[in-house]
């Protein structure tokens, strides 16, 4: 029969990735190290969720805009200031993250300084009605709570993708993973954007879009390796070929969904938004240049023993019609 | 073959209608409203004249409200046109009613009563997105540290009685030390190893009969950070007790305590539960009401004993000793009296707490055991133009029973309305506040901002939607139809899910929406791939509809599978924000999982299913 001809990719696609496996580790590894670096020495500019800062509130005379005053704070060095009405909407509350060099008092003069002027200079008069030093709002607790459960999603991943397909599978996937997290983290650490706590929860999501990506392309390589007689590699470059559209269709969209939330959701998810867009680009890439080369490289090399004689399998696959 | 059983159906239709019944009140907005309450459980009514009142009051100054009802509840609710109209009335009323109400801007569902028979309600919206309670409180640790050097007196005196040691005093000596004036004759080196034995931080001095037992500078330190810590446990139990999801209790700088109640309804409540610090203390009572009346007529109360009132404003004089406190209390319920159905509470007692009111019972049986509630209420005062923040003390005897038989770590006390000691068994379990706290900051998050991030949220979770369902319509025709279909069962089976638990929806769960729209469109592409790969392959249609979803299935559930274990440790070792993102990213991935699979599928059998077997092509 016909089938409609729109198509984003070539149905027969047939690009020998193994072929640049070496490469595209290389070029992946490099790129971890960049970020890992780039984490290393330059650090992440935390948002005031993680540093504390000055919260400065301020009554004003008449409603102002807030991007004005954003951008008059900007001016004066203070580059992540959040800006909020509160109440009736002549309440600002505005919280700066202290301009470096300065101790908490000097921090306090100066934030009450820089929002009386920001306000002035957009034709306001105002009074400060609060100006204090908070402390941060998440402390070592959830540092803490971050790395367990890193720890809880590798262990978890590994167990389950040991459990329904095999450990060398298991581990690639969790390199692969990590590498996406490691690079989109790296990306705050050399942009210098701003890292909430809104990020965070985007670079953890990362994780699970990027796990995702690479279930998606091992399946195949389980279900090719069963049913196919041939080398691993010319099954894995098979199956990454056959679940291309599917990858890049689905990157597609979900990365659409993800501009809509940067465009259209506002400052405060932007930085979240921006950290799934670029995990779903590095997921998609990584999936197809990562995930399947380390199949064939040194201890991870799968072979059709690997997954052929296994009652469990076998069973697995019964039920499946 | 391309079937699908008729009970699938069934349950599919009856997603759908549950979905949209518990989805849609969240499409009802909210009135800004204000709401007024008894200050005290004791004090003044609620009722129709006080709706007058009030009406009355917003007309004089022009403020339009849509109603002014009593609630089931006990409370006043006023709903307005906008928020600056509840702003102006709240401003009004409440210096106006003063302080035997509480006045709170609040938030009023406006769903029809039908959706609120089935227990339908909207998702509570976190502080961003509805604004909400937001305290700041400051722990008095000065008050913190002189209740436990008392505490220490009363026990360096004990722990010398139980060991027969002679003394004549045991006083304070500012917050530094304690002095023991031993007996003529003591045992000092006796008294000495005992109390090192009790109170192994402080350090003793022995001069002739005098024992100084100084309090480090560490230990100071440590009680005043106890006090703040166990005033967060009490805050956090008492915050669970009313069910607000994702409450924000923390501590800031060296004596502040955080809170923010997203989604609350009920601000009275919050700041009456919070603020009010309720307590028992059992003394010894002196003498009997004609002897009280008569000491404070003659203005001669013994030095050992304080005035008390009951209820009924009776005199009645109690010891200064405190027998028990509320810290030594394990737990307490409200209970029934058996023998006479009168409310009280039921208490259990730790077991120095225990043992004090045994040793005191099985001295003083006949006699009479007073119970002081002691409740501390924060207020704000005018002086010269400035707030000051004091802590006005109520202080009033509940009960002075005679002692009927020697009793020790488990008693009932009566004596109290119902409401009353439901109130007080759950303050008291809760556990004491270590010391007394003021509100320094009390307010409610702009709704405005709120309002904006709504409008944000919603635009980008529906721009999202569109951008997919486009695509999925053009790329796949009819089976994108069918994707669209199943997706947006699936967002309003999020919503619903989500309504349904009391999830609350933060501007994050706006994100973890769009996420999971990302996530349904990969299970949905899995199957129209699949499909179109079978087509390729020479599969006649309906088989390849059939082992598209079948073979897209197994590849669906591995990849949820995983990416649900991140939503969970994203939950679990999470807080705030990160949780709100977790709990849309995982009932999400559950639903996309449903939708995908089994409605998308029932919804192609229905096209292209049945005894159509001359179906020559199929629009993928």
């Amino acid at each position: 029969m016909k089938i409609f001809p729109l198509t984003l990719l070539p149905n027969d696609a047939n690009i020998n990735f193994m072929k640049m496996r070496w490469l595209s580790i290389a070029v992946a590894a490099i790129i971890m190290f960049v970020a890992i670096g780039a984490m290393a020495t330059r650090g992440f500019n935390f948002a005031l969720d993680f540093t504390g800062g000055n919260l400065v509130e301020v009554h004003l005379d008449k409603a102002a805009s807030l991007d004005t005053i954003r951008d008059k704070l900007a001016a004066d060095g203070y580059d992540s200031a959040q800006v909020q009405t509160y109440g009736s909407g002549n309440e600002l509350l505005v919280r700066l993250q202290p301009r470096e060099g300065d101790d908490s008092s000097a921090a306090t003069a100066h934030a009450a300084q820089a929002v009386m002027k920001a306000v002035t200079a957009s034709g306001n008069t105002g009074k400060i009605l609060r100006n204090e030093f908070v402390g941060p709002q998440v402390g070592k607790e959830l540092a803490l709570n971050g790395l367990y459960a890193l720890i809880f999603v590798v262990v978890g991943f590994l167990i389950y993708i040991a459990f329904r397909f095999e450990w060398k599978f298991a581990v690639a996937a969790i390199i692969t993973t990590l590498h996406d997290v490691i690079v989109v983290a790296g990306w705050f650490a050399i942009s210098g954007h701003e890292f909430d706590l809104t990020v965070l929860a985007g670079i953890l999501s990362v994780m699970g879009y990027s796990i995702n990506d690479t279930i998606v392309v091992f399946d195949r390589v389980r279900e090719n390796f069963r049913s196919m007689r041939a080398d691993p590699e010319v099954i894995l470059n098979k199956s990454i070929n056959q679940t291309l559209s599917r990858t890049v269709i689905t990157s597609f969209v979900a990365f659409l969904t993800v501009v809509a939330l940067y465009i259209y959701g506002g400052g405060s998810l932007r930085g979240m938004a921006e950290s799934q867009m670029l995990g779903i680009i590095i997921g998609t890439v990584s999936s197809i240049f990562v995930a399947c080369p380390l199949l064939t490289l040194g201890f991870l090399k799968v072979t059709k023993q690997d997954l052929l004689p296994k009652a469990k399998d076998d069973a697995a696959l019964a039920r499946r019609p | 073959m391309l079937t699908f059983a008729r009970w699938k159906y069934f349950v599919i239709l009856l997603v759908l209608v549950v979905s949209v019944i518990y989805a849609l009140p969240n499409a009802y907005p909210q009135d800004p409203s204000v709401q007024i309450s008894a200050a005290r459980s004791d004090g003044l009514q609620v009722n129709a004249s006080l709706a007058k009142k009030v009406e009355s009051l917003l007309s004089q100054a022009k403020i339009p409200s849509k109603s002014i009802k009593v609630e089931d509840q006990g409370n006043l609710l006023v709903r307005l046109g906008d928020t600056d109209q509840q702003t102006r009335a709240a401003d009004l009323l409440r210096p106006q009613l003063g302080n035997d109400y509480v006045v709170a801007l609040s938030l009023a569902p406006t769903a029809p009563a039908w959706l609120e028979f089935l227990r339908a309600k909207p998702m509570p919206r976190g502080l961003d997105l509805q604004g909400g309670v937001h305290f700041v409180m400051q722990v008095d640790q000065a008050s913190a540290i002189d209740k436990r050097l008392d505490a220490y007196v009363e026990d360096v005196r004990s722990t010398l009685r139980d060991n027969r040691v002679p003394y004549t005093s045991v006083v304070r000596r500012g917050n530094e030390a304690l002095v023991a004036t031993l007996g003529v004759g003591a045992d000092t080196a006796n008294a000495q190893s005992k109390l090192r034995i009790a109170f192994p931080t402080l350090t003793q001095t022995l001069q002739d009969q005098t024992l100084t037992l100084e309090v480090p500078q560490t230990e100071l330190q440590r009680i005043s950070l106890e006090a703040i810590e166990q005033n967060l446990n009490t805050l956090r139990n008492r915050i669970n007790a009313f069910g607000v999801a994702e409450p924000v209790i923390q501590r800031q700088g060296t004596d502040r305590i955080v809170i923010q109640l997203p989604g609350l309804q009920d601000t009275v409540e919050a700041k009456r539960q919070i603020g009010a610090t309720a307590t028992l203390e059992f003394r010894a009572v002196i003498g009997n009401e004609a002897t009280a009346d008569a000491a404070v007529r003659d203005r001669s109360v013994p030095p050992d004993a304080r005035v008390y009132y009951t209820a009924t404003k009776q005199p009645l004089l109690l010891s200064k000793r405190l027998l028990v406190s509320g810290e030594q209390l394990v737990n307490a319920q409200p209970m029934t009296d058996p023998q006479d159905g009168r409310q009280g509470v039921s208490i259990t007692l730790n077991s120095v707490g225990g043992q004090r009111m045994l040793d005191h019972t099985l001295e003083n049986v006949g006699k009479r055991l007073g119970i002081v509630y002691v409740e501390q209420t924060p207020i704000t005062t005018m002086v010269d133009g400035k707030e000051v923040q004091t802590i006005r003390t109520d202080e009033r005897v509940i009960n002075s029973a005679t002692i009927q038989g020697v009793f020790g770590k488990n008693f009932q006390t009566t004596g109290l309305s119902a409401e009353e000691s439901k109130a007080l068994a759950s303050q008291l379990k809760s556990g004491a506040l270590a010391a007394p706290m003021i509100f320094v900051e009390e307010r409610v998050v702009g709704p405005s901002l709120g309002a904006e991030n709504v409008k944000r949220g919603t635009m980008a979770v529906a721009y999202s939607f569109i951008f997919a369902l486009s695509f999925f319509l053009i790329y796949y025709r009819m089976f994108g139809l069918i994707t669209c279909m199943a997706l947006v069962l699936n967002l309003l089976m999020v919503v619903a899910l989500m309504s349904i638990v009391g999830a609350t929806m933060s501007l994050p769960g706006f994100a973890g929406l769009a996420l999971s729209v990302g996530m349904s469109v990969d299970a949905n592409v899995l199957i129209n791939e699949r499909i179109r790969e079978e087509l390729r392959a020479g599969i006649p249609p309906q088989t390849a509809i059939a082992t598209g979803y079948d073979k897209a299935s197994g590849t669906i559930f591995d990849s949820n599978m995983t990416a649900l274990l991140a939503g969970v440790a994203l939950y679990a070792f999470g807080t705030g924000p990160l949780q709100g993102f977790a709990i849309t990213m995982i009932v999400g991935i559950l639903t996309s999982v449903f939708t995908a699979v089994t409605v998308s599928r029932g919804i192609a059998t229905l096209i292209y299913g049945g005894n159509r077997r001359k179906l020559k092509s199929i629009a993928i």
